[in-house]
């Protein structure tokens, strides 16, 4: 077997990828994309060296060329990202929202406690901009351990 | 008289129109709060002059965001009784505002939607009412609810309703996610003709007609 320069280029592309991706947060379904990230990079590896194996697979599989799979399976893994990401940005931005708003509505009872505006001060108004918050119901019901849906890699 | 209601507007750069809007509205409901939605403009300062309370989020975040900021800060008013989402550019009359109250007072309503074509008096596009036509169908086709116009801004809401809302859907999706958590609570709603303004401001603001691929987008992957 004899190893072409640009095997040499993908692999460590790859390498290099996987390693950066180790370097996230998350508990269980961080042990889950490891695992994934592992085994894809292994096979990417292998497919590098042995580039009849999608051939041979996509045979199997009833495609005509192993570059045709592996354009297919591209394609799957793509929007599989895609729609991942999103969600995951979503998860980001509820989060973001939640402290934006508490931000907000925290500076207005914080400055309505010298009774600025409005038509008279609440009853929290009465400690001078003391941390003491009423409970609001949207974190407690909602924070804590929704971490962002597991997410499996391409 | 009115204490007890609570007119919610999110804000986003109406400067321009915001100070009037406010001043009009408090003429008939002395309690307005605008919520600021991270304006470029001094539209903060104009609805303060005009004695709205202006909650001030840090970040543009969306119109939705900014209604449920408004619930939040409402909720805060131990004798607030009821929500009414209304907005900031001048479309909206606090005279529809006035029947709607009416209406849940004496039919013992939760809630009541402003809807737009239960009367002729507002003057949509050919375009618009179609697209309004079949978003307000595909609203009733997910949520279980029978109503002619669910992309009204224009809606009172109870106490004990806006105490179970919780919108998730920062830009234009909440109105549909409004309606269909509305739909699931187990209370009496029903719509009440309004008239909405088309300015050539609230024209030149409005929103594009393409908003409704987004707002299934939206809708759709969440």
């Amino acid at each position: 077997m004899n190893i072409v320069l640009i095997q040499v280029l993908l692999i460590v592309v790859v390498v290099v990828v996987a390693a950066r991706l180790f370097r996230s947060r998350g508990a269980r379904s961080q042990a889950v994309r490891r695992l994934g990230l592992m085994l894809f990079a292994a096979f990417a590896v292998v497919s590098i060296l042995f580039p009849n194996l999608w051939n041979r697979m996509a045979a199997v599989a009833g495609v005509r060329r192993g570059t045709d799979l592996v354009l297919y399976a591209l394609v799957v893994a793509f929007l599989s990202f895609t729609v991942t990401t999103y969600l995951r940005f979503r998860d980001f931005e509820a989060r973001y929202t939640r402290l934006a708003r508490r931000l907000a509505l925290d500076e207005v009872r914080a400055e309505s406690t010298p009774s600025q505006t409005g038509p008279t001060s609440s009853p929290t108004a009465g400690t001078t901009a003391s941390p003491t918050v009423p409970p609001r119901r949207d974190e407690g019901s909602n924070a804590g351990g929704d971490a962002p849906p597991a997410t499996e890699q391409a | 008289m009115n204490d007890d209601v609570w007119l919610v507007v999110p804000l986003y750069n109406e400067a321009e129109v915001i100070g009037d809007v406010v001043a009009q509205a408090r003429e008939t409901f002395p309690n307005v709060v605008c919520v600021d939605d991270g304006s470029r403009d001094g539209g903060a300062a104009a609805a303060a002059a005009a004695g709205a309370v202006v909650v001030q989020h840090p970040v543009n975040l969306g119109q939705g965001a900014a209604l449920q900021t408004g619930f939040e800060y409402a909720l805060t008013r131990p004798d607030m009784k009821w929500v009414v989402t209304f907005d900031a550019d001048g479309q909206h009359q606090t005279s529809d505002v006035l029947a709607m109250l009416e209406k849940a007072r004496a039919e013992d309503l939760a809630v009541v939607f402003g809807s737009r074509f239960l009367d002729d008096r507002t003057d949509a596009g050919v375009l618009k009412k179609l697209v309004l036509r079949m978003a307000v169908g595909y609203t009733n086709l997910t949520t279980h609810t029978r109503l002619t116009d669910a992309h009204n801004g224009l809606r009172l809401i109870s106490r004990e309703v806006v105490e179970q809302l919780e919108i998730t859907q920062n830009r234009m999706a909440h109105a549909s996610e409004l309606v269909q958590q509305i739909g699931a609570l187990d209370i009496r709603y029903a719509e009440s003709p309004v008239h909405i303004l088309y300015t050539d401001y609230s024209k030149a603001k409005g929103q594009s007609l393409w908003n409704a691929v987004n707002i299934l987008a939206e809708l759709i992957l969440r």
